[in-house]
């Protein structure tokens, strides 16, 4: 630290540079050794990172990449890093320097990226850093994790500003002394909301659970020019992140802190003279991380304050909030399983209730209405917290990975799969089906011929409990007792093809759990089975709260229907595709005017003059190589007339579409993503499949032989050979 | 003359300086080139690439394994006429198995470390070219011929 000079700034990083020269000026900060950038440059040439990196950034074009693709590109990188040791030469270099200096101590193992902490570009919190970390070895794998998220998801958010380069880009690390303070907190030398003040905040316990928002700080706001308190809020204090011999644990504070501030007064005004200290050292207003640890002040890091605006429509502070922490993962699932799904139980159930058939028009127009509002309402909470809960998988695999350290960074999928979906539920309840018309000749003919008498009650009871379960599942218009011949020919169809496989999930599971288990310490055991746990939760609620919420959407296809039912009747001119906010409109007032509607769904681009595509790269979702007829999905009715074998080309596969899957050969989606449903649900089949296919039902023309390589991720299109073969 | 005592020494240096070559295959007498991420043996006597077995250059190859590899090292600059050197290896090429196609996939992705997932993937071929002859060009004009059996 105290060799770092003012030129040296770009090799050690934002963060090692405003170290160095905080302890030049005279603040307490932690024992620091800085890794420069060399170190990184040096690894990723000799191991062959920088063109693994190239390769998976180069897949697609970055405009064409959904969230949960830059999730798991830089999974894809992260694991490379994982897998790839250090060179004897650099850890000849590395490890005196550490153990010297850190032998048998507990260090923080932080990012350092050049002009990250600069004050016109604050990208706090894209990068990782690592606390509590013990032993070389595990520094050392630290170190490479912290390289690794130069290219994490967030980073690669915001890769335009942070001007990302695979050639130039580089990561310097800074290892620090752990300090446990008994107290933490940030201080703002300049509240970015006004000018004339400053703010404190302060925690029980670690730092970290303030700044991931986890507990809730107290809170002083001062004179800027003279550090008297403005004003004072109070925190509901209930939770200390604590240090214990486990590792980094969120406990209950003891009560009798719990009526004490954090702060006494005069550490208020500590705590303030350090932000004034600090901007006079780096000549602007600073943001600071410190803790007290027996009363000792020490500063953990300071940054200049930028004020982050986003621009308007920028969705990736959003997608930042995806991350969550393991706590506020476990109060989503809660919030899900004991409020919102029997909610959506209860309410659906309510409007199936409803005789829509006795309504005046009036009164059905004003239904549709408030229909539509509690769809709008349930989209809304979906994507306030189901969405996020879908991050519970993604905590587990990093933590699966970072423990296990698998070869593919995807095994951990292997280990959630074969939970009890509802979509796996009714897909079996549909194979008993087909199990008796693949068994008896003349249901099937009865079947074919819509003919009843060969109908045997056996069959039509176990039909029957299937529709009292299902019946309601709706994507988009579609529904199994709507049409009762759909259903036949869909289990006719299924008839034909062989007895489903025995999905490749299930298979080698209780091996990875003892392995993954194996990985952690005996009093680290309950976390573990805590996070599988929810990474399961997580996994099957991905796909279960999205049937609970095709439940709703089925009540207000079936008032909507009524709605054009009556149109029809009365001599109306009713477009099928016409929206329930129309129908509604054109029951109320008899002089209403459709609108042409757009048939949803992309219409497969006609052949440019002779140019049309042979091989597409998307991303290797389930693995297994596949060669069929392509059946390119546009619509809800198109499902119905799936024959077995073909491959299933389609935008997104919704949970409530997914009793074709198992029909299908091989799976082509333009929606990208491991995490995905239609990748979860071909994992369970073990049925290959391939994701993240821009334009894949444009691009690929309905029934033409497509081979679908989930191995690779790789779609050919057409014949192999060369034409006049 | 010192440049024919050396082409082993040239081709080596070729074969390891440069990633890619251009593979020649052919289809009922349609010619049809790929650049292709390549490797040689030390003797020089294998160059070796991989591709997934649903692609036309396969398909090719399964039909004739009579092949060519044409390597080069131009910088896209008027000093290439000059300087460049370009070889164009004739041989036949098949699908390698088995132990050999361990050692050789060793030998190849010590070449590209970052081909791994590929390379290790059930539906990649690891292809070896038997090399039966060398011509080498450099300066322009000049053209050497070595027959490796």
């Amino acid at each position: 630290m105290q060799d770092i000079k003012t030129e040296d700034r770009s090799l050690v990083g934002g963060k090692g540079f405003a170290l160095a020269v905080m302890a030049r000026g005279g603040l307490r900060v932690p024992p620091t050794l800085c890794i420069t950038l060399d170190a990184y440059l040096e690894f990723v040439t000799t191991t062959g990172i920088r063109e693994t990196i190239l390769l998976e950034l180069g897949r697609k074009s970055f405009e064409d990449m959904r969230w949960e693709e830059i999730w798991d590109t830089s999974l894809r990188i992260r694991n490379a890093f994982l897998q790839s040791p250090f060179s004897e030469g650099l850890r000849g270099r590395l490890i005196p320097p550490l153990e010297a200096m850190f032998s048998g101590k507990a260090v923080a193992v932080r990012s350092s990226a050049p002009g990250e902490d600069s004050a016109r570009t604050s990208f706090a919190g894209l990068h990782e850093s690592y606390i509590h970390i013990r032993g070389i070895d595990s520094i050392l794998e630290h170190i490479r994790l912290v390289w690794a998220s130069l290219w994490s998801d967030r980073a690669l958010l915001y890769r335009k500003e942070l001007g990302l380069d695979v050639q130039k880009s580089a990561m310097a690390v800074v290892i620090q002394e752990m300090i446990s303070g008994e107290r933490s907190g940030v201080a703002f030398g300049r509240n970015p909301l006004d000018p004339a003040q400053a703010v404190i905040e302060a925690v029980y316990g670690l730092n970290q659970a303030l700044v991931d928002g986890t507990v809730e700080p107290d809170r002083w706001i001062l004179k800027r020019d003279t550090g008297d308190v403005i004003s004072y809020h109070e925190a509901k204090r209930e939770k200390i992140l604590a240090y214990t011999p486990g590792g980094v644990r969120l406990e209950l504070l003891p009560s009798e802190l719990g009526g004490k501030p954090p702060l006494e007064p005069a550490e208020i005004g500590e705590v303030f003279g350090l932000t004034r200290k600090a901007e006079t050292i780096f000549g602007s207003p600073q943001d600071m991380e410190w803790t007290y640890r027996r009363n000792l002040l020490f500063t953990l890091q300071s940054r200049p304050i930028t004020t982050g605006s986003s621009e308007p429509g920028d969705t990736r502070r959003w997608y930042l909030t995806l991350h969550r922490s393991f706590e506020n993962l476990q109060g989503l699932r809660r919030k899900i399983e004991e409020e919102l799904i029997p909610r959506m139980v209860a309410e659906a159930g309510e409007m199936a209730q409803f005789s829509l058939a006795l309504l005046s028009d009036q009164e059905l127009a004003g239904e549709i209405e408030r229909r539509l509002k509690i769809g709008e309402k349930w989209d809304e909470q979906y994507k306030e917290y189901c969405i996020p809960f879908a991050h519970g998988m993604r905590l587990f695999g990093q933590i699966y990975n970072d423990r296990v350290k698998p070869e593919n960074p995807f095994e951990f999928m292997d280990l959630l799969g074969g939970a009890d979906m509802i979509s796996v539920k009714r897909n079996r309840l549909l194979e008993t089906l087909v199990r008796q018309v693949r068994r008896n000749p003349r249901l099937a003919e009865s079947l074919r011929s819509g003919r009843r008498e060969g109908i045997d009650p056996g069959f039509q009871k176990a039909l029957d409990s299937f529709l009292a379960e299902f019946a309601d599942q709706s994507w988009s218009q579609a529904r199994f007792d709507r049409n009762p011949k759909a259903l036949f020919t869909l289990l006719l169809n299924m008839a034909l093809r062989e007895p489903p496989r025995k999905g490749s999930a299930r298979r080698g599971q209780k091996a990875l759990e003892k392995k993954y288990f194996s990985r952690f310490e005996e009093d680290q055991k309950e976390f573990a089975a805590e996070l599988l746990n929810l990474g399961r939760a997580s996994y099957r609620l991905r796909d279960d709260d999205n049937i609970y919420l095709g439940k709703i959407q089925a009540q207000i296809v079936a008032a909507v229907e009524e709605g054009k039912k009556r149109l029809q009747r009365q001599g109306w001119f009713s477009p099928a595709q016409a929206e329930g906010q129309d129908v509604a409109r054109a029951l109320r007032n008899p002089r209403y005017r459709f609108k042409k509607g757009s048939i949803p769904g992309m219409k497969p681009e006609k052949e440019l003059a002779g140019i049309r595509s042979r091989q597409l790269v998307g991303q290797p979702a389930s693995s297994g190589i596949a060669a069929g007829k392509a059946r390119v999905i546009l619509r809800a009715e198109d499902l119905f007339s799936f024959q077995p074998g073909e491959i299933l080309v389609c935008d997104a596969i919704e949970p409530n579409m997914t009793f074709v899957v198992p029909l299908a050969a091989g799976i082509v989606e333009r929606r990208g993503g491991m995490l995905i449903h239609g990748a979860i649900i071909a994992r369970e089949y073990g049925i290959p499949c391939v994701t993240g296919i821009p334009d894949a039902t444009s691009l690929i023309p309905d029934g033409t032989r497509v081979t679908v390589d989930g191995f690779l991720g790789i779609v050919i299109i057409g014949e192999t050979a060369l034409p006049g073969k | 003359m010192k440049e024919k005592e050396q082409i082993k020494e040239i081709l080596l240096e070729l074969c390891s300086s440069q990633k890619l070559g251009v593979l020649g295959t052919h289809q009922g007498g349609q010619p049809y080139g790929s650049l292709v991420a390549f490797a040689a043996t030390s003797d020089l006597k294998n160059l070796v690439f991989a591709t997934t077995r649903a692609t036309r250059k396969f398909a090719n190859l399964q039909s004739d394994p009579r092949v060519f590899m044409a390597l080069d090292n131009r910088s896209n600059r008027v000093a290439d006429f000059r300087k460049a050197v370009a070889a164009t290896a004739l041989g036949r090429a098949r699908e390698v198995r088995g132990k050999e196609r361990e050692k050789l996939a060793k030998m190849y992705l010590a070449k590209h470390p970052h081909l791994k997932e590929f390379v290790t993937s059930p539906t990649c071929a690891l292809v070896k070219i038997r090399v039966d002859v060398y011509y080498l060009v450099w300066r322009f004009q000049n053209v050497l011929e070595w027959k490796v059996k």
